[in-house]
């Protein structure tokens, strides 16, 4: 194949402890890290790994978010990925409006295959890549744990509920990755210098013609209910007391 | 308003989290109708015909569809969704791979997840792994709604079965299909609809270890056995048995976290559990801060102990 797109989204450090603001607004995300969706970082290495193999030619990345997210498209560059694509808006995006943005990509750069990470750790939604592949009219195989080409077939294994399913595809295809399918490279001093030679393209959303307005209204967020206190219990025998009493077995 | 829920299933009998799903719809509209989909699906039909507060099912009994491929199982929700008001699955990976295609061709944004139905267009959902829990209003005039199915109870069985049509598939080339499939085979009952989970971590030191000390407690208590993400990232345990945010979210009467820290992501997976136990040989470990009764020992003594107790 000749290109792999591979869309990446930067949110909160999977590390940091998101705090709910007081005013039931949102997330406060002030002053806290902002790293590449873990999900997202198995994209782009599996998209290097295969351009590795010789099985693509160029591996090209898009965000979608403020200026800032060129961050994480330097990191994706830094491991590999040829160029990269910011569309550049700081209005909140949703993953339907991220699919149809990320198609309005698709149809000018006509890659063979695209990855995407199966969730973003914010939203957790799980959706832009069925979303992307049902407007695009292409087959899909979502929580990917190995991908294989086969001539001109992709072969991918999805970690389903009860285990795994291995699905055959033409491409143009689209994939989600799941934890399974890689362990990420670190970046390398020499790549991270190398990375911000590459190319790296600024489109306002503007000019995508896609209506971004969101369509689910947040009304409020909140922390979860805490857990009453509980106790310690001495041994064994105390527990199975416990247990019996609270009628749980 | 009548809602139209995807069937989940393994082309032998109906999924739980189907009749769970059947509970949420009920908060959404006034009758409700199931799509049950694959090849020689009869069984599957009159399992859900007989879950109460099903209105009528609809089956497409098709060799095309005999494992639940996101392609064709879209593109019939998406013709039948015309007549609806809502298009809802439980959240399982099913329901996952298939309704954001049914969303994105119908023009609207996907509620995810949600573990609290306010109003038929608003819902409670978690983010950000459960550290926070958003209300959104949904203004898209029609709605594809997944349902984490531990939030909700299973809608009872009835005696009386909802009527049945049958259905046929649009023909169309579909794209991707089916090689192989390789499920793991337990004897002990589902992870995501057991009354009990016994979940083991990287304190069981080795993939044997995992076996046989947790095996005995989980035949004495008939409860499924789960793992950390660190006990499957140490080949312990199979990723399927994984809870976690990444891996399955459970919310079983009775949670045993046995030689687990209690890192952030696995908490996301079990803390709405009913009531939590914690064996762990680390008296601060984060998992104790969640626990109703955490009791700091060493496994390898507590849970042979456990066993004898429970006879």
């Amino acid at each position: 194949m000749k290109k792999i797109l591979v869309p990446i989204k930067m949110v909160l450090d999977a590390n940091m402890r998101p705090r709910v603001k007081t005013d039931g607004s949102g997330i406060d995300l002030s002053g806290m890290k902002l790293s590449i969706n873990p999900f997202c970082e198995i994209a782009v290495e599996e998209a290097v790994r295969l351009k590795e193999k010789g099985l693509a030619e160029e591996i090209i990345v898009i965000s979608i978010g403020t200026a800032k997210a060129q961050d994480v498209l330097r990191q994706a560059m830094a491991m590999g990925a040829d160029r990269a694509r910011l569309i550049e808006t700081d209005q909140p995006i949703e993953p339907l409006t991220a699919a149809k943005l990320i198609r309005f990509v698709a149809e000018e750069e006509k890659p063979d295959l695209i990855i995407l990470g199966k969730q973003a750790v914010d939203d957790d939604c799980n959706q832009t890549g069925q979303m992307l592949a049902a407007l695009l009219d292409w087959p899909q195989a979502t929580f990917a744990s190995a991908l294989k080409m086969e001539a001109d077939t992709l072969h991918v294994t999805r970690e389903v509920d009860g285990g795994h399913q291995t699905l055959a595809m033409p491409l143009p295809a689209v994939v989600t990755t799941d934890l399974r399918l890689n362990e990420p490279r670190h970046c390398s001093l020499p790549n991270i210098m190398k990375a911000r030679k590459k190319a790296l393209d600024i489109t306002p959303v503007s000019v995508c013609g896609v209506n971004i307005e969101t369509r689910l209204n947040v009304l409020n967020v909140k922390s979860p209910e805490p857990r009453k206190p509980g106790r310690r219990v001495a041994d064994a025998n105390e527990l199975v007391t416990e247990l019996r009493t609270a009628g749980v077995i | 308003m009548t809602i139209l829920i995807l069937a989940d299933h393994d082309g032998h009998s109906l999924n739980d989290a189907t009749a769970r799903a059947v509970s949420a719809a009920r908060y959404m509209g006034d009758a409700i109708h199931i799509l049950v989909a694959g090849e020689n699906v009869g069984p599957v039909a009159q399992a859900a015909a007989h879950v109460s507060g099903v209105d009528k099912v609809l089956v497409a009994d098709d060799p095309t569809l005999a494992h639940l491929l996101a392609e064709p199982v879209a593109e019939l929700l998406i013709e039948l969704s015309k007549d609806y008001t809502a298009v809802i699955a439980a959240a399982t990976s099913i329901g996952k791979d298939i309704l954001p295609r049914v969303a994105a061709r119908r023009d609207v944004m996907q509620v995810s997840d949600i573990t609290r139905v306010i109003a038929a267009d608003t819902f409670e959902r978690p983010i950000y792994a459960g550290n926070a829990i958003e209300t959104v209003k949904s203004s898209d005039a029609f709605k594809v709604v997944t349902i984490r199915s531990s939030a909700f109870d299973a809608s009872p069985q009835t005696t009386t079965a909802a009527p049945e049509e049958n259905i046929s598939l649009p023909s169309k080339a579909w794209k991707a299909h089916f090689v192989s499939e390789e499920l793991t085979k337990s004897e002990r009952p589902e992870l995501t609809s057991a009354r009990i989970v016994i979940s083991g971590g990287r304190g069981l030191g080795s993939a044997q270890a995992f076996q046989t000390v947790l095996t005995p407690l989980a035949e004495r208590l008939h409860a499924a056995i789960g793992a950390s993400r660190a006990a499957v990232d140490a080949g312990y345990a199979p990723n399927d048995l994984q809870v976690g945010q990444t891996g399955k979210i459970v919310a079983p009467e009775l949670y045993l976290a046995i030689g687990i820290s209690g890192a952030i992501q696995h908490l996301a997976g079990m803390k709405d559990s009913k009531v939590i136990v914690a064996i762990n040989k680390d008296p601060d470990a984060p998992i104790f801060n969640v626990a109703d009764f955490g009791l700091v020992g060493d496994l390898f003594t507590v849970v042979p102990e456990l066993v004898n107790i429970l006879g």
